[in-house]
């Protein structure tokens, strides 16, 4: 018997303790994962983990009452407690007519959709360490005013889950990630930036040690001498890690249950143009490219693709089961019951965001802002952007556009707008794509967006 | 009401021969970190009581270190079978030769907090009683309140930890939580407010109306907000108003004097010890042994006795945050400083409650002195690069200052800076106190720590409204 097999027959057991402790209706996730972290530090290993984690947790309803509960005792005794602790909160929670698992058909077996690869497992520690180390030595030797790196970190983790349901929904799968980041520090001058390089996929050989730790040596060089951008409004052209950011924030703001509770800007505009002809977005857990895909969801529904932003053209909220029944109409759930582990009960999220490249260059893009800025950074979007309003105003660093062309460092000053006005706002998407991981796990080009507001000097 | 002192979660002689199999292929520190963690979480939203959700944990990390390197590893359960798992992972990769640990000395049961009232023993029905009071009187100042959400969230953790210096400690943590977060509306403006109370207590903290007033003060932070401007845009004096206005201190300052950052250089105050890094006026602490405090344990989780530490005195910067191996890196003695999430997580230099002291003169003297300027009571959160300084803080309740007086609400305004320059531009602190609570996220970690102080004027600083002109 497979891992994930082991784990769905836990799953079993768990919604039948449930059933018994007396839910109408239970559902059970389990989680397994077997991971490593290596953090470098100049040239040495800094520390070395390996993580091993199992838990478990319920989802019981009584009469549209619904209770979680979670925890790392999978023997009997310690299973029949979280199903308890599960049934007890339902008792205490409001009914919601709406509240009860997917009704929909199995989600089927262990399916092999290319989100596994063995490489995680067969890699030596000792392969892995000398990746992180290449990753910082990159940034070293790319730039002489790169002074140090502060913590090249690699990490994998193997992963198996394995779902099950009173209504049906069944199944589990085994997948992999891999991922390595570093934050370079350059100096000259006296003046001191920092810089992230980072790469990531579903084991150590997608990762381009030295692309990553040139990258972070680029960023961080490129900012020295940085000075505050005159205040203006101007066209902004925003790197796809910027850009990944803000369409994590659209993302969030799309799903159906701030929509239905009234704390989305975009609520009620279903069919509407809410953006640019050039803006595409579309949410897909289904592609193995993207980090976040799995065969179904946080609660058993199966993958898909859904179109959220088309030409402009708000096509579609993202749903779970309960969303969908709340929405009503015959709205289905669109596979977005998101899990972050066992800990907490599911909840609608995006899956992989992925924003629709267009046909300029990256050097067509500048020309076409001509006098602007490029936002390669931004930092408090969490405590800068209003998700009920969509205004904001973030700190962000970057490069001043001048005639078409970078010129000087910029850092130390503000964008701000509203989510709306920058959607409508997008002049052009770029041609070249990359996997982010800010804004949950996101694809997106640069964007050129025709005017913001920069608060500098 | 007291708490009876904690009992270890693991016997001294199990612990003992977990350290020595941590130690069979070398390295010259280990320690075994057991944790049992139980807690619940209840939230009202739509005036409705949802989300109950119920965890318990159990595991240990053990780690060793040799020279400069950790291994660490973590398992699920507290059996001695798991335990020896974990040490013998951490020691696969070594190849030296064994090494002894020492015998532990007798346990450190930290003494614990006062809690008159364990949450665990209340209803659960009572919690979600609380939670509707909080929406009833929020939706109760008026038509414009259009949601209410507000979540309860109840804790303890209970560790033990055992070193091969012979250090044998034990704490115990009870912690509550409420936040309630308010959306005000008219027409087309939309504005939240959003207020918390939390410590290292009981359900007494939230008794008797306690929670209530948390939600109408949010209610009226909201409500406040139907009527601001955009924010100004440029450099003014800001006024940043108590208790939560501390959160500046701990981004702006707290992160840069953790040991690994300045000994990795990536603090701006790295190399200044002992220097005028503000005006005498200014006094900073972290304590982690404030009674009843969010941020405060007993022991670390190294099992070093938590304490109160000078970080800067008079204007002088006199103090930084160690753990066990940052302490040993600069031949200094650990300032219970080494906090972690989890037994799934190495400890690393944390602050606890970090707070500029009170000062001299009312918030009111102190904003009357200024001309033009902005008054920023709450922040929605911020963010700060320690090895350039640079920050970012949004606010989401500011006021204009015009006159000496606190005259509009503003809206979107961000303060954006550099924290050398900032904190040497704090000219006044008042003579009020307050401390709140939070939550501080680093390397992937997320840990409560208490923030405070009185009203803070700061000289000049960068406001970044919405209103660029």
């Amino acid at each position: 018997m497979s891992g994930a097999e082991e784990l769905l027959e836990i799953a079993e057991r768990a919604v039948d303790a449930a059933l018994d402790a007396g839910a109408g209706d239970a559902e059970a996730f389990v989680q397994d994962s077997t991971g490593l972290e290596v953090r470098v530090f100049d040239g040495e290993v800094e520390s070395l983990t390996e993580a091993g984690e199992r838990g478990l947790g319920i989802r019981a309803w009584i009469d549209g009452r619904a209770g979680y509960a979670y925890g790392t005792d999978l023997g009997e005794g310690g299973v029949a407690e979280i199903a308890a602790g599960a049934v007890e909160g339902a008792q205490i929670a409001d009914p919601d007519e709406f509240a009860g698992p997917p009704a929909a058909g199995p989600a089927g077996g262990a399916a092999d959709g290319g989100f596994f690869d063995p490489a995680v497992g067969e890699t030596g520690t000792e392969r892995k360490i000398e990746l992180a180390k290449r990753v910082e030595r990159a940034a070293r030797d790319a730039d002489s005013r790169v002074v140090a790196v502060e913590t090249t970190v690699y990490v994998d983790e193997e992963m198996r889950v394995g779902l099950h349901s009173s209504q049906g929904a069944s199944g589990s799968f085994e997948a992999t990630h891999a991922y390595t980041f570093l934050q370079a520090i350059a100096e000259q001058d006296s003046d001191r930036q920092t810089g992230l390089g980072f790469g990531m996929g579903r084991s150590p050989a997608a990762l381009d040690a030295e692309a990553v730790g040139r990258e972070a040596a680029g960023r961080s060089t490129s900012l020295l001498g940085a000075a505050k951008p005159a205040s203006r409004s101007c066209p902004v052209v925003l790197d796809p890690v910027v850009a990944a950011s803000f369409a994590g924030f659209v993302g969030g703001v799309l799903c159906a249950d701030p929509v239905q509770r009234g704390r989305s800007p975009f609520a009620g505009m279903l069919g509407e143009r809410i953006g640019s002809e050039a803006l595409t977005l579309t949410d897909d857990g289904s592609d193995p490219a993207g980090l976040n895909s799995a065969p179904f969801d946080g609660e058993g529904t199966p993958s898909g693709r859904t179109a959220l932003i088309e030409a402009g053209r708000l096509a579609a909220y993202l749903h779970d089961a309960y969303t969908a029944r709340r929405e009503g109409g015959g709205a289905r759930s669109t596979a977005n019951a998101g899990r972050s582990g066992y800990r907490s009960p599911p909840s609608v999220g995006t899956t992989n965001l992925i924003v629709a490249p267009g046909e300029r260059s990256f050097a067509e893009l500048l020309a076409a802002a001509g006098d602007g800025v490029y936002v390669t950074d931004v930092s408090g979007l969490h405590s800068g952007v209003n998700p009920v309003s969509g205004q904001f105003s973030v700190g962000a660093t970057g490069r001043v556009i001048s005639g078409g062309e970078l010129a000087e460092p910029a850092d130390e000053f503000t964008i701000a707008s509203d989510l709306a006005a920058m959607l409508r706002a997008v002049a052009a998407a770029g041609a070249e794509p990359r996997w982010v991981p800010f804004g949950g796990s996101v694809s997106t080009p640069a964007l050129l967006i025709g005017e913001m507001a920069i608060g500098g000097a | 009401m007291s708490v009876a002192p904690p009992e270890p979660l693991i016997a001294p002689e199990v612990a003992e021969r977990v350290l020595a199999s941590a130690l069979a292929s070398g390295g010259d520190f280990a320690e075994v970190f057991c944790e049992q963690r139980d807690g619940l979480g209840l939230a009202i939203d739509e005036s409705r009581v949802e989300r109950p959700q119920r965890g318990a944990e159990r595991g240990a990390g053990v780690r060793v270190v040799a020279g400069e390197t950790t291994y660490f590893a973590h398992v699920d359960g507290l059996a001695e079978a798991d335990l020896e798992r974990a040490a013998g992972a951490a020691a696969a990769a070594l190849r030296g030769e064994r090494t002894e640990p020492a015998g532990l000395a007798a346990l450190d049961a930290a003494t614990p907090q006062e809690v008159e009232v364990e949450p665990g023993a209340v209803a659960a029905e009572r919690k979600a009683e609380l939670l509707r009071a909080c929406d009833q009187r929020a939706r109760s100042l008026g038509g414009e309140v259009a949601q209410v959400q507000a979540s309860y969230v109840e804790g303890r953790r209970r560790i033990t930890v055992a070193n091969s210096n012979g250090r044998f400690a034990a704490d115990e943590r009870t912690r509550v939580r409420l936040g309630v977060q308010v959306v005000a509306r008219r027409d087309g403006a939309v504005e939240t407010g959003f207020e918390t109370r939390g410590g290292h207590r009981g359900f007494e903290l939230l008794d008797g109306g306690a929670a209530e007033a948390v939600a109408e003060k949010a209610a009226k932070a909201a409500l406040t907000l139907l009527d601001a401007d955009p924010a100004p845009a440029g450099a003014m004096p800001v006024v940043v108003g108590g208790g939560f206005g501390g959160v500046l201190f701990h981004e702006m300052t707290g992160h840069g004097l953790e040991a690994d950052h300045i000994q990795k250089g990536a603090s701006v105050y790295a190399g200044k010890q002992g220097e005028e890094v503000a005006q005498p006026l200014l006094t900073a602490y972290d304590d982690g042994r404030m009674p009843g405090e969010w941020g405060t344990d007993g022991v670390d989780d190294e099992g070093t006795p938590t304490q109160r530490t000078p970080l800067i005195e008079s204007g002088r910067l006199t103090g930084q945050l160690y753990d066990l191996l940052r302490a040993r890196r600069d031949r200094s003695e650990s300032t219970g400083n080494g906090r972690r999430e989890s037994f799934r997580h190495l400890p690393i230099p944390r602050m606890t409650n970090t707070f500029i002291a009170p000062g001299e003169g009312t918030p009111k003297e102190l904003i009357a002195e200024v001309d033009r300027g902005f008054y920023a009571v709450s922040f929605a959160g911020g963010q700060v690069d320690p090895t350039t300084g640079d920050f970012v803080f949004g606010v989401s309740e500011g006021y204009l200052i015009e006159s000496g007086k606190v005259t509009k609400p503003c809206r979107g305004a961000t303060l954006i800076g550099n924290c050398l320059d900032a904190l040497r531009a704090i000219d006044a602190v008042a003579d009020d106190f307050e401390m709140k609570t939070g939550f501080c996220g680093k390397e992937g970690q997320r840990v409560p720590v208490g923030t405070g102080q009185g009203h803070v004027r700061i000289a000049e600083l960068t406001v970044g409204g919405t209103a660029v002109g």
